[in-house]
């Protein structure tokens, strides 16, 4: 029988290794796994790249692992808010690589990469910073700028309920990066709300088919994040 | 250097031209006020980048959920009718010309339409794109709100942009606290000028030749 459920988020991220490519949703805190960071960052894996929309926001989280230098690169389209002040500080030091991408060609770079395109010619940002050195294309009388697919290691998601072959829904716009990125990772963990029986999930309304995830945990909002991982 | 109109009054000029029907994202910061100017006779869909259709206006109180967020991060309420959908959807509505309507704030509009409204390209400043980019060139219509001049009196309507640029020849309306303008092939025109002033004016203190 199949059975996607890990016990903990510690076993869940136990395998990340030095040097991954780890995919982490979210947009803002809206979808962020807390609990399977803050399980990174209790593992210790460092050199990681990683592929978020934002670079962190106040201490927690995604920033916190920014804090313990855990990151070598991050692939972003918008590190600088009001409470990004560790990427900032990282940053302005040279200490931390980033990548920036519109976040629309973001979220189709990582589309592609679970689905086995290489890379896609499209019309925005041709003619900006952006596209220095890239590969542009005229097509039809538009200008497009060659762009190509993003995969990695592991996707660390935040989802709403699943099930034990990996069918997940999500909750409101919490859903935003989640169902691209467990596609494009070798290994996608979701974390969940609450785990739910086979069948109960209506399959007209499953957001994401389970082929494309390796583990669910679940983790109770009600538990607080620092007691996670442990 | 303030022009006769407020920033409220503003967004209250731009509402009034998104007609009945349309589907509209509106840009962070003075682009946002605009949904509290929507004629209410009209119904008019809000599109959020962070996978919205039918966003509400912004959450109060109970109404507050972390999940339910508009591109600025602020806790938004749902209408009926709404739909979510994930990132690769919410951008191939953009990219792919679905939406009516995007209005964004700007630094830059030069008169061929070209926009700079990412990043000031300054020492020590930190890029940040987000969905500019994606909305510069993906709506059908774009519309740019903003001060004609900034605070040490620079016009913000430029023959040339010199800040980075967002999108090439993309945004066909402006509206600022002075007047309305549209861009075209043809040059800029003064659909409507505030607070008695004409075209000659404007010439004088854009330093632009303006269509009336």
């Amino acid at each position: 029988m199949i059975s996607k459920i890990i016990g903990s988020v510690a076993e869940a991220i136990a395998d990340v290794r030095d040097g991954s490519t780890v995919m982490i949703g979210g947009f803002g805190s809206a979808g962020q796994p807390v609990e399977l960071i803050d399980a990174l960052l209790e593992q210790g894996a460092k050199d990681l790249t990683v592929v978020n929309n934002n670079a962190g926001n106040g201490t927690t989280g995604l920033a916190a692992l920014l804090q313990a230098r855990r990151v070598r690169k991050i692939i972003c389209s918008f590190p600088r808010q009001v409470d990004s002040q560790v990427f900032d500080g990282l940053y302005r030091a040279g200490e931390l690589e980033l990548e920036l991408v519109p976040q629309g060609t973001l979220a189709e770079r990582i589309r592609a990469g679970g689905a086995g395109i290489a890379g896609f010619f499209t019309p925005t940002g041709y003619g900006t910073m952006l596209a220095d050195g890239k590969e542009t294309r005229r097509i039809d009388g538009r200008d497009y700028v060659l762009e190509s697919a993003l995969s990695a290691d592991f996707a660390l998601i935040k989802a709403h309920r699943g099930d034990r072959l990996g069918n997940l829904v999500y909750r409101k716009t919490a859903r935003n990066f989640g169902p691209l990125m467990v596609g494009a990772a070798s290994v996608a963990i979701a974390q969940v709300a609450s785990i739910v029986e086979v069948g109960e999930l209506d399959p007209e309304s499953v957001v994401t088919p389970g082929i494309y995830v390796q583990r669910v945990v679940e983790v109770s909002s009600h538990t607080p994040p620092s007691t996670q991982g442990q | 250097m303030r022009g006769p109109l407020s920033r409220a009054d503003m967004a209250r000029r731009a509402a009034q031209d998104i007609p009945e029907g349309a589907y509209v994202n509106l840009g962070i910061g003075l682009p946002t006020m605009i949904s509290d100017y929507l004629p209410p006779d009209r119904e008019i869909i809000l599109h959020t980048e962070n996978g919205m259709l039918g966003m509400g206006p912004v959450a109060v109180g109970d109404q507050i959920d972390p999940d339910l967020i508009n591109a600025g991060k602020i806790p938004v309420t749902e209408l009926p009718g709404a739909a979510y959908f994930h990132h690769a959807d919410s951008f191939a509505m953009m990219r792919g010309g679905h939406l009516d309507i995007c209005v964004l704030g700007a630094f830059q509009v030069s008169i061929t339409g070209d926009l700079a409204n990412w990043h000031t390209g300054g020492e020590g400043a930190i890029p940040a794109v987000g969905g500019a980019m994606d909305l510069a060139i993906g709506a059908k219509e774009v519309f740019v709100i903003m001060e004609l001049f900034t605070r040490d009196g620079s016009c913000k309507l430029v023959p040339e942009c010199t800040f980075p640029l967002t999108g090439i020849g993309c945004v066909g309306t402006v509206y600022t606290d002075y007047a309305v303008f549209t861009i075209a092939s043809d040059g800029v025109t003064v659909v409507e000028a505030f607070g008695g002033l004409g075209v000659q004016d404007l010439e004088k203190s854009t330093g632009l030749s303006l269509r009336g």
